[in-house]
Parts: C-alpha cells; structure tokens; sequence
C-alpha cells in the first residue's frame, strides 16, 4: 500500500451524504490536486462515523482532528491551513456537549465516543467501504482463512456456541444453536441476511452495510460452511440505495479476489451470494415473510413449525441472521469466544449497536457493551436532553416494542433485564421522549404503523389492531369514553395470544407498556378531555398571555380564520370556538405570549 | 390506460426476463426492473411479465398490490417523500406533512393535477439527526420547519416553467 502523510475522512453514510459530504469530498479532492498535494494526502470516503447530529463529519488523521458540520466552502480553510501549514482550524472542531473545550479535540476525548466500545462497528468510518483492500488490511477475511484452513464445521459453530452471542434482529435468539439446527438434515442449504430493517426510526444495519459490508459476506460464508451451504441471499431494503450500491461492489470484488465463489481460498468450499431487495413491506422483515418475498410471493408470513432451519427459503433448510449478528461473527473467530464473551453481562455477551434519536442533543449511532445504562446512554453519549427539557421515557424496539419510562433510567440493558420492566432490546432502535410528547399519541403512532403494515392474513391482527387504533384515536381526538383502557388491555392481551406471526404478536406492546407507565395520561385524556403534554391538537387551548402580549397585531393578521381579535389598548385574545389549532399564531408571536394547555 | 407505451422499452423488459428466467424466485427482481424502466407497472407490463416467465396474471398482480413500493399508476415529475419515522415524528415531521398538504392541496400518495409533485410518506430515511427531514427525488432537506416548505416547492416550480 501507498504511504500518506495525512489522512482525511468524509462521512459518507446516509446522514451527512444527506447533508452534503459529497461535495466535500470534491471540493477536497479539487484543493488537494490545486496544490499537488494528492500524493500525500488521501481522502477516504469512509462509512457512518455516528455522531450524525454534527454532520457533515470530517476527520483528518494523524491528528485525529473531528471537524464538524463542515460546509463546502470550509474546504479550502482546512487545506490550507491543516493539511498544509499543519495548523488546525480551531472554528470548525466539534465543541459538542459544552465539555471544557480542548484545543484538538479527538474521537476518543469526545463525550460521546468514551463510553461506546465499536465491534459491529469497528471498521464503519474508518475504512473506505468500496475497497476490499483496506478491509482486508483491517484483518478482513482472516476468519474465513481461519475457518477454511483447519477449523471443522462443528469447530465453527462451538465457537460461536461458546461466544454467547444472541441474535440482534429482536428475538435474542442464541447465534450459535441456530446454527446447529441447520448443521444436519436436507440439502441444499441457503444462508440468508435479514438486512430489511423495519423499525421506523432506526438504521443501525444500514449504516454496517454502508460503512463495513464485506464483515457481512464474510460472516455468511463462515455460517455457509458451518452448516454446508453453498448459496446465500441478503435481503435489503430497496428504501437503502447507498447500502445496495456497496454490497454489489462488495460482492464483485470479493468474487474477483476469490472470496466468494468457487473453491475459496483454494478449499472445496464454495459459496455466493446474491442481493435481493425488498419493496416496502414490514412484515417482510419476520423471517417467514421474508422467505415468501425471495421466493416472489406476497410477504405473507408462514405458520412456524417447520422452523426455518428445517425449512426456510425454497423449502431447504436456512440460516436467517440479522445484520449486526452476522457483524460480529468474524472477530469472533479470530478474537476467539472468550474474548467476545468478557463483554456483556451474564446472558447477554457483546454489544449493542443503538440508533440514538427523538429528543437528545446527540442523535445518531451508538455501540455499547450489554449491561450499559440508559442513563449513561441518554446523558454521558446522548448529551442530554435539548432545551433543558425533563426526560419521558425512552423507547425500545420500535413498533414490537415498548417505553422505559425516568424510574427506570439505570436499568442495565439486556435483553433479559429489557423485557423484565414490559420493553424489549429490539433491534436498536432507542427514541427518547421528553416532557412534550403525549404518551398516548406516540402508542397511535406505532399502532398506526402496525395496522397500516399488517398483511392481512390473520384475524386477530388485521381486524383486532384496527379496533385498538379506533379507541387510540377516539382518545386522542378527545372522545375517549370510561371503559376504554381496560379494552385496550383485553383486546392487546387477546391478539398477543392469538396473531400468527410476530408482527400481531408483538404489535400491541407499544399500547400496553404505555399503559402500564403511564396510564394517568390515558386516564387525563378519557376523563378530563385534557393531554398532559399539551400535544394532542383536539385537546389543546391556545392561550394569549396578557402580560406578555404587546398588542402588536401580527398574530391578529397571522390567523386564517380571524380568531384573534384585540387592538393597541386591550390585549389580544384567542376565541377557542373559531380557532383551528393550527399553531401559526404561536410561530409567529416574537414575544413567546401565545402558549397552550 | 393514458399514453401508449414505448415499445424500446418492452425490448429492455425482455431481456431482463431472459436474464432472470432461470434464477431462483425471479419475479420481485423482475417487477423491480420492469418498474425502473416504466416508472410505474401498468397492467400491459405486469401482463407481459406474467407471460414473460409463464406464471398467471393474478400473480403479478398479487404482488404488485401487496408491496407499497409497486406503483399502478405513475409519479409526478418530482415526488415528495416525508420521513414519518419515529425521530422524525417525534420532531415535528406530522406538522411538515400537514403544510405540504396544504400547499400542495393534495393528500398524502396522491399527485398534483398538474403532474408535478406526488407526495408519499416513508419510513426512517436514515438521517434522524436531520430530523424531520423530507426528500424530494434524490434531494435531502433536513431540520424543517413549516414555513422552509413554500420556498423549497417554489425552486422546483421555477425549474419547470424554466
Ligand atoms: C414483524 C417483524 C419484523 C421483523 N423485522 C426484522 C428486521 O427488520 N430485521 C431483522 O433482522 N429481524 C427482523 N425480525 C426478526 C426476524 O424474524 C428474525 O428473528 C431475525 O432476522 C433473526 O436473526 P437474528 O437471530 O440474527 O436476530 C422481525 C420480526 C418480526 C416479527
Ligand atoms: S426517523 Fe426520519 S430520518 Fe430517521
């Protein structure tokens, strides 16, 4: 490999390609060539860094300095005077959390770095993704050499066994005894990625697929050989074009170095694998559903048993792992299972990937070894609460999941200690809730969610969850009548029992841990036709302030339906039977005198 | 069934099926294609499809139907995707939603009679850090309020009459 003398990193995930790093990357290129620079100084563009909330984020090594936020026209300051003159532009380096400001401030200084511990992550912003060779300078495809050059199958899968990792797709089920499943029975055998993720708010497997995808291919050849499979699919989400772009230049190219395909690394062993993308369906994430979509079906899931390692995809016997799963299959084989088994708690090994977002100052992707804190989670690496607002209640899992609510901030999370207080781990996504949002409406969001996405097939979820909803609006839009939480609570507990697939099974979760935590506010909506947050719209008041109001008339002017009289000698007011609620009154006020109840 | 079809397209589509004929479960892959290529899946192409890789038509349709992405009709010129993911939600993106359809007086997975926005919700686009965040075509705009969204429909109004 070519030495450099500095090395400069662009975020090139989703969040700050969405932000503009690309031009970055071009205006870097263009600086560097201007200045005949470009033998000395490389520019990679990396996978996500996860701190998406100062994107766009560039890092330039050997320093280690994280500019933040960087703009296009920043481009030329940084080369100039860091690449060149070696000075580093103090303006652009990530000041974050209001820790007392260093001079350079590197990634491991950073609050929201110090307590993550990166294994799924690990090569994710440090490695430019579209090049197999720096993968493989990172120790990549050494396990598949280690597997292929002397471990036996069921070496492999003791391993695996040992490490006590569980499966991060939600259920937790353990890695390693789903692969002894697949080892014996029919052939042909297929390996499958779940690589759907459907949790509304998360992208944890997207940004591995983005910033790392060879760790995934490795993984599913080492699970191929483990069990005898020759052939394997990954399942993306079509909603991921940066994800799908990489892992089809991931899989050329490890085919071209002999990685994938026949005889690898001179053995008996082959392998392939080949991408398929889903079309937008939730469902399509439980693993029955998913085999139902490869096959070219309608994503209906199928009754288990047969469990997919006796019969999954085209009827032969399969492995399905999530993403992060399949992440952290290499180091162990190379670390060895003790290794990654020091990490974590008893019944919970490793770390867990977490998309951090709602209401926290530091909104992106977070790692942390099992048996973190939420509140280590949400304060010392989230950075608090924005605004100085009280935290609500943090939740897990997405629309399977649940909410914890402030009691249980320093709960360890794991799997086990998760579904002990009514939530779960879920596959990571983590949305923290502060004092504004109403419980109520969040359990409608997810159930909205649910029932939209339902595929129909069973009663109990597509007729039951319809019904919920129903009462959850009729609450909300302050109709709710006595009696209704405790038909929310039958009606939840009935379709838990009876849906066919997880989707129906899980979908009430969201309603009923609200409930659990927060049934006061269900109570203030039905009973006092009020919403303690001061969300719900068909419950709220808006309020002029006499003492604050200037009698400017802006609000006056700004209402589209002439709500607001007044004038210079009397304050103005609000006529709650003309206002629609509509909130520009309260945008507009330059005064804060407009507030709601 | 509006305009009639290009038949250079029909050329593409049967070279994806002859590709893809042999392959294990070749029909999303297929649909996905037809889809680039047309833009939408009118009933001529899922029917083409259906004879393409002898399967009946009913299939194609089931799972056309069934997948939120598989569009029977086509797009505007520029289609609006709302992240309704939960960051998202949680940071006003219902409000986002709200003003769109006001200004664009249509509702959500409709498009305009002038052909020129449709307007969809998504799911989590994967920049809840920019939250709320909406995407027109390829364009991502982050940390949105109400009023941003006049202006940014206005810069692709004047791209058409440009
Ligand atoms: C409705 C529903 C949606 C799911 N969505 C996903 C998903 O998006 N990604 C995922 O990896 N697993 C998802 N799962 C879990 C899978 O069915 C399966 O358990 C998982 O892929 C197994 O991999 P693991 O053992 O490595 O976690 C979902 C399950 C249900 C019931
Ligand atoms: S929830 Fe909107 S980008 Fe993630």
């Amino acid at each position: 490999m070519e030495l450099f003398r500095s090395h400069v990193l662009v975020c090139g995930g989703t969040g700050c390609t969405s932000s503009g790093s690309a031009q970055i990357i071009e205006q870097f290129e263009k600086h560097i060539a201007e200045r005949g620079l470009e033998r000395e100084i490389k520019v990679v563009r990396t996978g996500c860094f996860g701190l998406c909330e100062a994107g766009p984020v560039v890092i330039v090594y050997p320093e280690g300095a994280f500019y933040s936020r960087v703009k296009p026209e920043d481009v030329n300051e940084i080369v100039e005077e860091h690449l060149l003159k070696g000075r580093i532009v103090q303006r652009l380096i990530y000041k974050g959390d209001g820790a007392a400001p260093e001079r350079e401030r590197s990634l491991d200084k950073i609050g929201f770095y110090k307590k993550q511990k990166r294994i799924a992550l690990r090569n994710c912003g440090v490695i430019d993704p579209e090049n197999i060779d720096e993968y493989i300078a990172m120790d990549g495809y050494q396990a598949l050499a280690k597997v292929l050059g002397g471990m036996k199958p069921m070496d492999v899968v003791n391993t695996v066994l040992e490490s006590g990792l569980r499966g991060r797709g939600g259920a937790g089920f353990p890695t390693g005894l789903k692969w002894k499943f697949a080892m014996g029975g029919a052939t042909p055998k297929y390996i499958v990625c779940n690589a759907d993720e459907g949790d509304p708010g998360a992208f944890m497997d997207r940004s591995v697929l983005e910033g790392d995808p060879h760790a995934v291919l490795e993984a599913m050849a080492i699970a191929g050989y483990a069990v005898g499979a020759s052939q394997g699919y990954i399942y993306v989400r079509a909603e991921y074009p940066i994800a799908v772009k990489r892992l089809g230049i991931a899989i050329g190219q490890a085919r071209e170095y002999g990685l994938l395909g026949k005889n690898i690394f001179g053995s008996e062993f082959d392998f392939d694998i080949e991408l398929r993308l889903g079309a937008g369906a939730f469902v399509c994430g439980e693993e029955t559903a998913l085999f139902s979509s490869i096959e070219g079906e309608r994503g209906e899931p199928r009754p288990k048993p047969p469990f997919p390692a006796v019969k999954g995809v085209f009827g032969g016997p399969t492995i399905i792992n999530n993403v992060e799963t399949l992440a952290n299959i290499p180091q162990i084989i190379v670390r060895g299972p003790e290794w990654f088994s020091a990490i974590g708690t008893e019944k919970s090994k490793g770390t867990k990937v977490f998309a951090l977002g709602g209401k926290v100052n530091n909104t992106g992707l977070v790692e942390v070894p099992m048996g973190t804190t939420l509140r280590e989670i949400v304060y010392e690496i989230g950075g608090g609460i924005p605004g100085g607002k009280a935290f609500k209640a943090a939740q897990t899992g997405g629309p399977s999941g649940g909410c914890i609510p402030a009691e249980h901030l320093d709960t360890p999370i794991d799997y086990d200690s998760l579904a002990a207080i009514g939530s779960m781990m879920g596959s990571g996504g983590l949305i923290v809730l502060d004092e504004d949002d109403c419980m109520v409406d969040i359990a409608r969001f997810f159930l909205e969610f649910t029932v939209d996405e339902s595929c129909g097939k069973c009663p109990p979820c597509r007729i039951g969850t319809r019904r919920m909803l129903e009462i959850l609006e009729r609450i909300v839009s302050g109709k709710g009548e006595p009696g209704d939480i405790d038909k929310l609570i039958k009606l939840g507990s009935t379709i838990k029992r009876t849906a066919m697939c997880g989707l129906g099974q899980s979908a009430p979760n969201p309603v009923l841990s609200t409930i659990r935590y927060f049934r006061d506010e269900y109570e203030a909506h039905i009973n006092e036709k009020r919403c303690p947050a001061g969300h719900c719209k068909a419950l709220m008041r808006y309020i002029i302030d006499p003492d604050k109001c200037k009698r400017c008339g802006i609000c006056a002017r700004a209402c589209p339906v002439g709500a607001i009289s007044g004038d210079k000698t009397r304050p103005y007011t609000i006529d709650p039977a003309v206002c629609v609620k509509c909130g520009l009154c309260i945008e507009k006020c330059r005064f804060g005198a407009i507030y709601t109840k | 069934m509006g305009k009639k079809l290009d038949p250079k397209l029909f050329e593409a589509l049967e070279q994806v099926i002859v590709r893809y004929k042999d392959h294990k479960g070749p029909l999303m892959p297929v649909m996905q294609a037809a889809q680039d290529l047309f833009g939408y899946l009118p009933i001529e192409v899922q029917d083409y499809i259906a004879r393409g890789l002898d399967i009946p038509l009913v299939k194609v349709y089931g799972v056309a139907t069934f997948y939120s992405q598989f569009k029977l009709e086509p797009n505007g010129e520029n289609t609006i995707s709302v992240c309704l993911g939960t960051a998202c939600y949680v940071r006003g993106a219902q409000k986002v939603l709200d003003r769109l359809k006001e200004e664009l007086g249509i509702e959500e997975g409709k498009t305009t009679p002038d052909g020129l926005f449709t307007l969809s919700g998504t799911r989590c686009l994967g920049c809840c850090g920019l939250a709320p965040v909406i995407m027109i075509n390829d364009d991502v705009y982050g940390r949105l309020k109400p009023d941003d969204i006049p202006g940014i429909l206005d810069k692709y109004r004047r791209a058409r009459s440009a």
